[in-house]
């Protein structure tokens, strides 16, 4: 199977883990992730800046490529994934933003949100299945206690990210137990690490952080996982006490293919 | 051809204020079969009906019209009308000039105009209508109640004290519903097995009533009077009419961690039980999921611990088939799941609880006799908040929650409050509210109490998180009133969960097609002059399968339905409608179009033989309509292909014709 796959800024410097990991473990997946050419940073937070039309435009350009390629689009990053899902949804469903975003693009037929963006959790759940996934784990995590950190962003809004129950969510879990290890199940799960704050009151995000990762503890965790490169680096610079790790890490070293890369 | 007459109401200035009734009832004069036109103030009043009586002796009439409110209104008084001037009531048309004409134009001469063609639509259609005689059917003088909590207990002694016999279908072992689970009652505060067991006590001893307990209703068939019913009576693998309920099976049953149904699961039982100590009937059940003897064919300790030998392992279900003339539907309410609600932590803590289990965990027959100790060690505990409202008025999430308001939880949630407060007043107890609701007989006074003499922390506003964290539960607030987020560190959460339909609703409405809204609440006749009836003849409902009741409601509508059901039962004969559906067998072509369609199944087919026009006789399948089970809907009309099914009273020329006049 072949897959767009958009990468994000982040991936490239401070998160080279997440993105090295991924690649090796879709290709034991038996994915292939190929990287929209000339991609180029996602534009940043949609919430806080949807009229920005300017800042969609390359996200809308990475769409339209995966659209021209028949193929889905899979991040990585939980921000580029939000910020790409709900471009992508703007262009399905606000008829004045996609007339916008299409007259400043030179793209043939111009582009109206027909892509199917899947998170690349997603990917392991819909398109390889768990199912699968556990048959090719080879060092299966036994007996790891294992967090799941959901953070704010890859879930919400759910009416547009539509991925799991925001507030119930599962599919990180259900990742962990595939892995072969345990899922612990702890509240702070999908809060907010603070990391929007963390220049403006780094007090405040430091807080947040520490609320997040001693309820993780509390409920007996001995990692935590997430898919956010702002959210690990917020829980690691705020003195998180276990390790903090890309999920894909976890899922290359259940893979067998981890070494690999360290070579 | 008829000779018809007409009416025109003005009803007083409701019609008259728009609608120019001289000249609708001179208009109308002219129109084919009219014979006689005239209009009055209030053609229902005596004074208007002697005036359609005297005209039908003095002009000979055969038909009449009256043009007014709608047939819902005053059909009925109007058909009594003609029967008292010695017509058919069926010659009676009414033509709606009020809801459907006068109240909703406000321009005179367009209303005038609406009026005179509503009025020439039912002149067109009397001027074909054929006098009816409704049939008879027989009533069976029993009735069924279908669930033995507090609303089927209540119906069926109010049925039985009128004389008549009742059965109670009930698929838990024992009486008793929600109410046997609760701890005291708002607003009196009387505790709820004291109010409750000597009523369930009255149903065991009533010779009138009979019990099926661990039993369902497996099929209904017929029609209102003659209900055909099979009850399954479930296999308890114990001889109920031996079993003395003295309970050492109970004590020696090897197999003890079973989860208690009855304290929610908050304690366990044995896998040979009896749910509580005042259970009607007060007979063993074997759980078989959880009895070794009945898995694996080992132990047998039961059987030989009885002196009675009462236990019978190779007990199988058994089906009953019973008659009756009226079924009350009383199957009541659960309180929905917690799993999708997980930001209150419900799943993940122990000491987050529902308000089923608080009663549980306060009641002195329950897991801690009565003291309140938190569930996972024991403590008691010293901040407890309360959310109210969890699943319940919850429209952007309608997958996880319900619309609707769950009417009970104010009040329950301001009775453990204070109930709290009253036994262990060093106790902080918080109450998030979206609104206090509290409206009925001394409900307000006892929230008001809560708050003013109890010190119960009201605050407005919902808990968005519960994180369990050591042996604190860290909840986080809004308080909307002071526009500020609060921390609470509480050891105990209690939700007030949303109630719904229990599950066994769903199927049983589809036996006895009766209808249900969206949310599987059993619909009403009508919503506020027929709220004890369902719309399917012989059906009636009783307490909260009809929707969301607290116990004095749930009471209240019990012996509604109940005397709706004596009403029922005190005829020996029911008259039909007799303007129900019937089949032209020789359009008839048997494809059952029509028994498709029919909500009631009052269409079956037959083989009939037909004599042929070359004097040969062939045999065909044709459509039969049962006249007592028809309710006179048309569906069958509209869907039959060859045009066979007909519905008398409205007949399918009648309509052509009406449509006809209309048009012209």
């Amino acid at each position: 199977m072949k897959v767009s796959y958009f990468p994000g800024c982040t991936l490239k410097n401070k998160a080279k883990d997440l993105d090295l990991y991924a690649y090796k473990s879709a290709e034991a997946l038996g994915v292939t992730l190929e990287e929209i050419e000339n991609w180029q940073c996602c534009g940043g937070v949609f919430t806080t800046a949807k009229n920005e039309v300017a800042t969609k435009l390359s996200s809308v350009r990475a769409l339209k490529e995966a659209c021209t390629k028949e193929q889905p689009l899979v991040t990585v990053c939980s921000a580029c994934h939000n910020v790409i899902k709900q471009t992508n949804h703007a262009m399905q469903t606000d008829k004045d933003f996609a007339a916008k975003v299409n007259r400043y693009m030179n793209e043939d037929g111009g582009y109206s949100g027909e892509t199917a963006v899947y998170h690349y959790l997603e990917m392991l759940r819909d398109l390889v299945g768990f199912d699968t996934l556990k048959e090719k784990v080879v060092n299966p995590l036994k007996g790891k206690k294992i967090a799941a950190y959901y953070g704010c962003l890859l879930l919400r809004p759910n009416s547009v990210m539509n991925m799991d129950d925001p507030e119930n969510p599962t599919i990180m879990e259900d990742f962990i137990k595939a892995l072969g290890a345990d899922a612990v199940v702890y509240s702070m799960r999908n809060e907010c690490c603070g990391g929007y704050v963390s220049v403006e009151s780094p007090d405040l995000a430091k807080n947040k952080s520490n609320a997040v990762v001693n309820n993780a503890k509390a409920q007996g965790a001995e990692m935590i996982i997430t898919a956010c490169p702002l959210c690990k680096y917020n829980l690691v610079k705020n003195g998180a006490d276990i390790p903090v790790v890309y999920f894909t890490e976890l899922l290359a070293e259940a893979l067998g293919v981890k070494e690999d890369t360290n070579e | 051809m008829q000779r018809v007459g007409v009416f025109v109401c003005w009803c007083g200035s409701n019609i008259a204020g728009t609608v120019d009734v001289k000249a609708v009832a001179e208009a109308l004069k002219n129109e084919p079969g009219v014979v006689f036109s005239t209009d009055y103030q209030y053609m229902c009043s005596q004074a208007g009906q002697d005036m359609i009586i005297n005209a039908v002796k003095e002009h000979n009439l055969t038909g009449i019209v009256v043009c007014s409110c709608s047939p819902r209104m005053h059909e009925a008084t109007f058909r009594k009308t003609a029967a008292a001037a010695g017509l058919n009531p069926y010659m009676v048309e009414i033509a709606n000039i009020r809801e459907q004409c006068s109240w909703v134009h406000k321009d005179m001469a367009l209303g005038t105009e609406k009026a005179i063609i509503l009025g020439k639509a039912a002149v067109a259609k009397v001027n074909l209508n054929a006098p009816l005689t409704p049939g008879q059917s027989p009533v069976t003088k029993r009735a069924l109640v279908i669930g033995g909590g507090i609303a089927g207990i209540q119906t069926a002694l109010d049925i039985a004290d009128a004389g008549f016999e009742v059965d109670i279908v009930e698929k838990k072992p024992t009486i008793g519903g929600k109410m046997a689970q609760l701890d005291k009652t708002f607003p009196t505060l009387d505790c709820a097995a004291c109010i409750l067991t000597p009523k369930m006590v009255d149903v065991a001893q009533n010779d009138k009533i009979r019990i099926f307990s661990y039993s369902e209703v497996a099929e209904v068939k017929g029609f209102v009077g003659n209900f055909d019913v099979t009850i399954k009576k479930n296999a308890r693998y114990v001889k109920e009419d031996i079993c003395t309920g003295c309970g050492a099976c109970v004590e020696k049953c090897p197999m003890k961690k079973n989860p208690n149904e009855f304290n929610l699961g908050m304690d366990n039982r044995p896998a040979i039980y009896i749910p509580f100590a005042q259970a009607v009937p007060k007979v063993a059940t074997i759980d078989p999921n959880a009895c070794n003897m009945l898995k694996n064919g080992k132990c047998g300790v039961c059987a030989r611990i009885c002196t009675a030998g009462a236990i019978d392992y190779t007990q199988k279900d058994e089906y009953i088939e019973e008659k009756y003339g009226a079924i009350v539907v009383a199957t009541g309410f659960n309180p929905i799941s917690m799993d999708k609600f997980d930001e209150f932590a419900y799943n993940q803590s122990k000491d987050v609880i529902t308000s089923l289990e608080f009663e549980r965990l306060t009641n002195a027959a329950g897991p801690t006799a009565g003291h309140l100790e938190r569930p996972s060690d024991g403590r008691s505990p010293k901040t407890i908040v309360f959310v109210q409202c969890v699943g319940s008025r919850c429209d952007a999430c309608a997958e996880k929650g319900k619309e609707y308001c769950s009417k009970i939880c104010c009040m329950y949630t301001a009775k453990h409050a204070m109930l709290v407060r009253d036994k262990y007043p060093e106790t902080e107890v918080y109450v998030f509210y979206i609104d206090v609701r509290t409206p009925g007989k001394n409900f307000d006074e006892f929230y008001r109490r809560a708050v003013e003499e109890y010190g119960v922390k009201y605050v407005k506003g919902m808990v968005g998180k519960v994180v369990p964290e050591g042996d604190k539960l860290k909840v986080q607030a809004s308080d909307l009133l002071a526009n500020k987020q609060l921390h609470i560190d509480a050891d105990l959460v209690v939700l007030a969960a949303a109630i719904e339909p229990d599950k066994s609703a769903r199927p049983l409405a589809t036996m006895l097609t009766a209808s249900m809204d969206t949310n599987d609440f059993f619909t009403e006749a009508h919503p506020k002059l027929r709220p004890v009836e369902s719309p399917t003849a012989g059906v009636f409902l009783s307490g909260a399968c009809q929707g969301p009741k607290d116990i004095p409601e749930t009471v209240s509508q019990a012996s509604a339905a109940a005397a709706k059901v004596i009403g029922l039962l005190a005829k020996d004969k029911l008259t039909g409608n007799p303007c129900i559906a019937h089949s032209d067998e020789l359009m008839c072509n048997g494809c059952s179009s029509c028994a498709n369609v029919c909500p009631y199944g009052a269409i079956t087919y037959e083989d009939k033989e037909f004599r042929m026009p070359d004097r040969t006789t062939k045999v065909r399948r044709v459509a039969s309509v049962n006249p007592a089970v028809c309710q006179g809907c048309g569906a069958c009309t509209v869907a039959c292909p060859s045009g066979a099914m007909d519905l008398k009273g409205f007949a399918n020329l009648q309509i052509m014709a009406e449509v006809d006049a209309i048009c012209k």
